[in-house]
């Protein structure tokens, strides 16, 4: 659905964008992970007419967005970083306007328009100028505005910057939900993000794709050990739960590493593959310490990014661990 | 067409949305009627003083209608750039261009809506003026043809002030700084001939020429003269391709 080959954009000698190459099947969600400054923008911009590439090529929907910027436009919807509503519209004035502009048909228009603020949850902000809206409100009327002429492709940037959390976990669903009948580019920096609504990612920095992979292939792959946090009863004395934690087989280093008033935590690694958890809580127990948490511990994208941007060789990959296990006594 | 119109409509009602076009509108009403009634009683004047030397009546159309037309471009060179100043730095510093710009519309739809949307607005602007006209055309008997001309005129030498706004508009996101130097521009060209007159026959010839304001003179005698209406045409084309060129250029410097 969208194929991008070897894009470039430079601003004199500033290079933005350096030889990134990907392609999004069909009602795939795909996220574009990076630092600000990185190109997010700029390669968004390129894919949907914005601004031309200056070597390479992106094709949306079967057309080259260079050679043929009408027939692509037609089929992308895009949301901005920050979303381009005129403050002396209405909602639902500024929806019809840019239903015109997207050539969505005459006689559909006030259907697609109704349609859309349904799905963007802002039926009820129809008649109030845009000016006056709250942020959360302007980035769905944004959203709305993105999916007026139902396009084949949709291209976000960052559609959840700014929402409070209910909103967020609402877009996220809204997004989810689009897929499928959509394809789906979206920019974030948040991780967890990627790995609740994206099927694949790309980790782009200063310009270049630093991975393309699935969000928990990404955050096993980067892991060289599996670490384990495990938060224990203090009554019972640091040293032998220590000594406890360090005596599990497969277990390579024990590290304290927050300490509260009736509660130690410890971060524990142990070898590549092997799952300790049930050795560890078993351990834990069978000495008559009282085990408070247990849970793997998930790479952040700043742990992520840095191992990616300043790690020369790869590190081997590893399987994947389920997300969300967790045994709390 | 279809994309032209829905453009020049929306930049129509946003004048009308926010306080340009009320400021624009009651300004021009109150000034073209201080200029009409004082170029009004010197008419009178002027006629009675006539009238005592024999029957011949003032010319309605060459004593008011013609120095009225005259003196009213300096209302359209100070009120137009307030018209054209927001139409691009406005878009450009909301992010609305994004908007504009990722739409299956071509660059020439949104400059000719644009363009369009501003000549509505100055073309409710000249119709207000016909209430004085009204007055004349009821108390006198002028010659309707010059001044239709005459009107042709003020159209066609707006059309340019607005192709140049635009440009300028164009070329920055802060409208201030469009509205300020649109105005610059605005006025050499209306003084450029200035300098004609003590600068030996070539230059001065040249200035005559460039001079967006001398073109006009021909229009207010009812005189249709082809070189004008060439003059202020490509003059207008000229405007637009230069806001073409400068909208692309910003698509590759981003």
């Amino acid at each position: 659905m969208i194929e991008v080959q070897h894009l470039s954009k430079r601003y004199g000698r500033v290079t933005a964008v350096d030889d990134v190459s990907f392609r999004v099947e069909r009602g795939e969600i795909l996220g574009f992970l990076g630092p600000n400054g990185a190109g997010k923008t700029t390669t968004m911009r390129i894919l949907t007419g914005y601004m031309p590439a200056t070597e390479g090529k992106a094709i949306v929907a079967g057309f080259d967005v260079f050679d043929q910027p009408l027939e692509a436009k037609r089929r992308t919807g895009y949301l901005p970083e920050t979303p381009p509503l005129y403050p002396d519209m209405s909602v639902i004035e500024y929806l019809t306007f840019v239903a015109k502009i997207k050539g969505v048909p005459g006689n559909e228009r006030r259907d697609r328009v109704n349609q859309v603020m349904t799905r963007a949850h802002v039926a009820d902000m129809a008649n109030r100028l845009c000016s006056k809206l709250s942020k959360g409100y302007r980035q769905r009327v944004g959203l709305a505005q993105a999916l007026i002429h139902n396009p084949d492709v949709l291209i976000l940037d960052e559609p959840t910057a700014g929402l409070d959390p209910k909103q967020i976990i609402e877009t996220r669903q809204l997004i989810k939900e689009l897929a499928g009948n959509h394809t789906i580019i979206l920019s974030t920096h948040i991780l967890p993000e990627v790995s609740q609504t994206c099927q694949r990612v790309v980790i782009i920095n200063k310009g270049k794709v630093v991975a393309i992979d699935t969000p928990d292939n990404l955050t096993a792959r980067l892991r060289g050990s599996e670490t384990m946090y495990v938060q224990i009863d203090a009554a019972a004395g640091a040293e032998s739960a220590h000594a406890a934690l360090s005596h599990v087989p497969g277990v390579t280093r024990v590290v304290e590493s927050d300490r509260r008033d009736n509660a130690i935590g410890y971060e524990v690694d142990s070898e590549t593959g092997r799952d300790v958890r049930r050795d560890l809580a078993r351990a834990v127990v069978g000495q008559g310490l009282g085990l408070l948490e247990l849970r793997p511990m998930r790479m952040s994208l700043e742990d992520i990014f840095l191992s990616l941007t300043t790690d020369e060789t790869p590190e081997p990959a590893a399987p994947a661990t389920e997300a969300g296990d967790m045994v709390n006594a | 067409m279809r994309n032209i119109l829905a453009i020049a409509q929306k930049e129509l009602r946003s004048y009308f949305a926010s306080p340009i076009a009320y400021i624009v509108l009651g300004f021009w009403a109150l000034l073209y009627g201080w200029f009409f009634i004082t170029i009004l009683a010197y008419f009178v004047r002027a006629s009675m003083q006539a009238g005592q030397f024999g029957p011949q009546a003032a010319n309605v159309n060459q004593q008011l209608i013609r120095p009225l037309v005259q003196n009213v471009t300096i209302l359209v060179l100070f009120l137009l750039p307030m018209v054209t100043m927001r139409t691009y730095s406005e878009e450009k510093r909301s992010g609305t261009i994004e908007l504009l710009l990722t739409s299956p519309i071509t660059d020439w739809q949104i400059i000719l809506g644009k363009f369009i949307g501003a000549m509505a607005l100055y073309g409710a602007m000249l119709l207000v003026t016909m209430i004085h006209l009204g007055l004349l055309f009821y108390f006198g008997r002028p010659e309707w043809k010059p001044v239709l001309t005459a009107y042709l005129g003020l159209l066609l030498l707006g059309g340019c002030f607005v192709s140049v706004g635009l440009f300028i508009s164009s070329l920055t996101k802060n409208q201030i700084v469009a509205g300020m130097v649109t105005f610059a521009v605005f006025l050499l060209l209306w003084v450029i001939t200035w300098i004609g007159s003590f600068s030996g026959p070539t230059v001065d010839q040249l200035t005559q020429y460039l001079s967006i304001v001398d073109h006009l003179d021909d229009f207010g005698k009812g005189v249709l003269d082809t070189t004008h209406i060439i003059y202020y045409l490509s003059f207008i084309t000229f405007g637009l391709f230069l806001t073409s060129k400068s909208v692309e250029s910003e698509r590759w410097r981003g």
